[in-house]
C-alpha cells in the first residue's frame, strides 16, 4: 500500500468531544433545564435571605415577637392572638397575610416571621446537604477507586469497612453518630465540631452515604481495569500511575459527576429528617427540617407554619431528581444509577 | 538453525481458577494452555489456528506477560521474563506489542485518536515532544488514515479504521514482535483483507516478526510462513503452513482443513472429515490423547498415554500416535 490512496472526503470540523455531547444533550433536555431553573431561582432566594429579612419583612429569623401588633388590611392584629378555638385557652400565631410585608406566611408560635425563616433554614438546608454531598463522594471516590484500582487486600479490607458502614441503618447510624457528637466534641485536626454547629449534620450525612457511592465506583474502577483498553495500556508499557490518571479516573469522573444531584436531593431529606428529629440544626438555627418541627403543634390552626417548608423540600427534591435523570442521561446513558 | 530465537516458550501452561472454593480439595481449575513449546524466529511469521475455546488467546497472552504464566518459561531474545515484574516488563513492551481482537474495545472510548497515537512515544519517551504530532501524522497515514482523524473519538471510526489504529499503535515504535490476537475476526470479509494486506506490508517494510492467531485458516495461510494448530490448550502440530495445510499429519488439522469451504465447484473436494462431539471442556480434559475423544483413529493407546509433541524430521512437529501418512 502506497501513499497513492485518495484521501476521503473529509469535512473540516474538530471532533465533539464527550463534554461537548454532554452539554448538547442536555440542552435538548427541556424537563432538566426546567428543573434547572426551578433549583436555580430556590438557591437565588435562599442566597438573598438578608434582603428578604431586611427589606420585606423587617425583620430577622430570629427575632421572637410575642406581645407586638401589626397592621393588616387597615386593622390592628395581635401577632399571637388570644386563641378562638376550642376551649379559647392560649395563643394562636398569626396566619399568612399573604401580602409582602411582615408575616408574608404567618407567624410560628414564638412569633417569629415564617417567611424569613424559610429562607434562611433554606440556606442551612442546600448548605448541609452540599457540603454533605461534597464530603461523601471525595471520600467514596477515594475509597472507590483505591480499592478497586488496588484489588486484592486493600480491596477485600476497604470493602469489609464499607459493609460494616452499610450494614447500620442509615438512622440509627445517624442518630448515634449524632447523639456521639453532641455530648462530646469531636476533634478531626484543626476543627472542632461541637455540639450546635452545622459541620455535625454534614458530617453524618456525609459518611451514613459513603458506601452507597463508593461500592459503584469500586465496582466501575474493576469492569474498567479488566477492560482490554486498560490491558492495551498494560501492553504499551504504561505505569500503573499513568493508566490510573489516563485511563481509570476520566471514565469515572461521569459516574461521580451522575451521583451529585441524586446524592443533594437525598441529602435534603435525610437533613430535614434529622433537624426534625431535633439531631441535625439545632436551635435556634432553622432549617427546613426544624420548621416543620415548630409547625407539627400548629398543625391545624396554622398549616402554613409545616407546609411552607415540606413544599420547600418537595420542590427542591422533585427538581434535583429530574435534573439528576437529566444529567444521568446525557454522560451516562448506558448506566442506571440509583442510591439508597 | 543456529539463530537465536526471538521468542521461546518452553512447556507453557496457564491455569485458571475457578470459583473461589475455600478448601484445596474443592477448588477447580482450567487449563486454557497445556505445556505448550513453541519457538518464533526473528522474520518469520508464525500462525496459531484453533478453533474457539482452544487457548489462543490465552496463549497470546502469556506471550506479550499481560497475564501470569502458571508454569513452563518463556524467553525474549534469550532472557527469562517468564518471572519478570511488571515493572522489569515495561522497558520491554517497547520490543513486543500486542494488536487485540476487538478493536473497540482495546481503544479508551474518552481519547482522541491523536492522544492514543502518541501514547507509546509518552510512555518511553521516544522522541522529542514537539515531535510527537509529526510522528502521530506520520503513522496515521502509514495506516492510510488520515492525519486530521488525530483530532477524532475512537467511536467515529469504522471498524476496519479503528484496527489500524490499533495496529499504528503497535508499531509506533518498531517493536521486534507484534502478536496479533485475531486482528482480523470482528472485522467484515471485505475489509479483513485489507487488515492482512496492510500487517504483511508493514511487516516488509519494518522486518517485524508476528504471532498471528486466527480461526480462519485461509487467513493464517496468507500471512504465516510457519503455522502451530492447537487443540483444548495443546500444541497438536507445527510446520511450515504450506506442508500443514496440503498434507495434515494430524487427524486434527486434518479435519480442521476439510471444514473450509470451497469457493470453487468444479473443483474435486477433499473427503470431509466430520468430528462428532464437542470440545471436552477443559475442567475436565479427556485423559491421554486430548483429541481421542472425537478422533477417528482412536485407538486404546491414546486413551492411555498423551502423545509428546516430537520432531517430524520436516521441520515440524506433532503429537500423534497414529499420525497420517505423509
Amino acid at each position: 500500500m502506497t501513499d497513492t490512496t485518495p484521501p476521503l472526503p473529509e469535512k473540516a470540523r474538530a471532533a465533539e468531544g464527550p463534554w461537548a455531547t454532554a452539554w448538547r444533550r442536555l440542552k435538548r433536555d427541556r424537563a432538566a433545564l426546567a428543573a434547572l431553573a426551578v433549583l436555580l431561582v430556590i438557591l437565588a432566594a435562599c442566597l438573598a435571605a438578608p434582603l428578604y429579612a431586611t427589606y420585606v419583612s423587617g425583620t430577622n429569623p430570629f427575632a421572637t415577637n410575642l406581645n407586638g401588633t401589626i397592621t393588616v388590611d387597615g386593622k390592628s392584629r395581635d401577632v399571637l392572638e388570644a386563641s378562638t378555638e376550642g376551649l379559647g385557652l392560649g395563643l394562636t400565631p398569626i396566619g399568612p397575610t399573604w401580602q409582602l410585608g411582615p408575616y408574608m406566611l404567618g407567624a410560628d408560635n414564638q412569633g417569629r416571621d415564617v417567611a424569613a425563616r424559610l429562607l434562611y433554614g433554606g440556606r442551612n438546608s442546600l448548605f448541609i446537604a452540599g457540603a454533605a454531598a461534597v464530603l461523601c463522594l471525595v471520600v467514596a471516590t477515594f475509597v472507590g477507586v483505591v480499592a478497586g484500582f488496588f484489588g486484592g487486600l486493600v480491596d477485600t479490607v476497604l470493602s469489609r469497612i464499607l459493609d460494616v458502614l452499610w450494614a447500620f441503618p442509615i438512622f440509627l447510624l445517624a442518630i448515634s453518630l449524632s447523639i456521639v457528637l453532641i455530648s462530646q466534641p469531636l476533634l478531626i485536626g484543626p476543627f472542632e465540631i461541637r455540639s450546635g454547629s452545622l459541620a455535625l449534620p454534614i458530617v453524618i450525612i456525609g459518611v451514613v452515604y459513603i458506601p452507597y457511592v463508593a461500592r459503584p465506583i469500586r465496582n466501575h474502577v474493576i469492569t474498567l481495569m479488566k477492560s482490554e483498553f486498560v490491558t492495551a495500556a498494560v501492553g504499551l508499557g504504561a505505569s500503573p500511575w499513568r493508566i490510573l490518571w489516563v485511563d481509570i479516573l476520566p471514565n469515572v469522573v461521569t459516574r461521580i459527576i451522575v451521583f451529585v444531584p441524586l446524592m443533594l436531593a437525598l441529602n435534603m431529606i435525610i437533613e430535614s429528617a434529622l433537624s426534625f428529629l431535633s439531631i441535625g440544626v439545632q436551635p435556634p438555627d432553622a432549617s427546613w427540617g426544624t420548621i416543620i418541627q415548630d409547625g407539627q403543634g400548629l398543625l391545624y390552626s396554622r398549616p402554613a407554619v409545616a407546609l411552607a417548608p415540606g413544599i420547600a423540600i418537595a420542590v427542591t427534591v422533585l427538581a434535583l431528581n429530574i435534573f439528576g435523570d437529566g444529567v444521568r442521561d446525557a454522560l451516562d446513558p448506558k448506566s442506571t444509577v440509583r442510591i439508597g | 538453525m543456529t539463530a537465536t530465537p526471538l521468542l521461546r516458550a518452553t512447556e507453557l501452561s496457564k491455569t485458571y481458577r475457578v470459583g473461589r472454593a475455600l478448601l484445596p480439595a474443592r477448588r477447580r481449575a482450567v487449563q486454557a494452555v497445556s505445556e505448550v513449546s513453541l519457538e518464533v524466529m526473528p522474520g518469520e511469521t508464525l500462525g496459531i489456528v484453533g478453533e474457539s475455546g482452544c487457548g489462543k488467546s490465552s496463549l497470546g497472552r502469556c506471550l506479550m506477560k499481560l497475564q501470569d504464566i502458571t508454569s513452563g518459561t518463556l524467553e525474549f531474545e534469550g532472557r527469562d521474563i517468564t518471572r519478570a515484574s511488571a515493572a522489569r516488563m515495561r522497558p520491554l513492551r517497547r520490543e513486543m506489542q500486542m494488536v487485540f481482537q476487538d478493536p473497540a474495545a482495546s481503544l479508551n472510548p474518552r481519547r482522541r485518536v491523536g492522544d492514543l497515537l502518541s501514547d507509546p512515544f509518552r510512555i518511553h519517551a521516544a522522541c522529542d515532544r514537539a515531535e510527537i504530532p509529526d510522528r502521530v501524522a506520520a503513522l496515521l497515514r502509514r495506516v492510510d488514515l488520515l492525519p486530521e482523524h488525530a483530532m477524532r473519538f475512537p467511536h467515529e471510526f469504522s471498524g476496519g479504521q479503528k484496527q489500524r489504529i490499533g495496529i499504528a499503535r503497535a508499531l509506533a515504535l518498531r517493536p521486534k514482535l507484534v502478536v496479533a490476537d485475531e486482528p482480523v475476526s470482528a472485522l467484515d470479509v471485505s475489509i479483513q483483507a485489507q487488515i492482512v494486506n496492510l500487517l504483511a506490508d508493514l511487516r516488509e517494510e519494518l522486518g517485524l516478526t508476528y504471532v498471528f492467531i486466527a480461526h480462519d485458516l485461509s487467513v493464517v495461510r496468507q500471512i504465516s510462513n510457519r503455522v502451530a494448530v492447537m487443540y483444548l490448550g495443546s500444541v497438536v502440530e507445527t510446520g511450515p503452513v504450506d506442508r500443514v495445510f496440503s498434507a495434515p499429519r494430524h487427524p486434527y488439522t486434518a479435519a480442521l482443513r476439510s471444514a473450509v469451504p470451497v469457493p470453487k465447484l468444479d473443483v474435486p473436494r477433499p473427503a470431509r472429515t466430520i468430528l462428532s462431539g464437542d470440545l471436552p471442556s477443559p475442567l475436565n480434559p479427556p485423559p491421554g490423547c486430548r483429541f481421542h475423544t472425537r478422533c477417528p483413529r482412536a485407538t486404546a493407546l491414546c486413551r492411555a498415554e498423551r502423545p509428546a509433541l516430537l520432531p517430524d524430521g520436516q521441520g515440524g512437529a506433532l503429537a500423534c500416535h497414529h499420525p497420517l501418512e505423509a
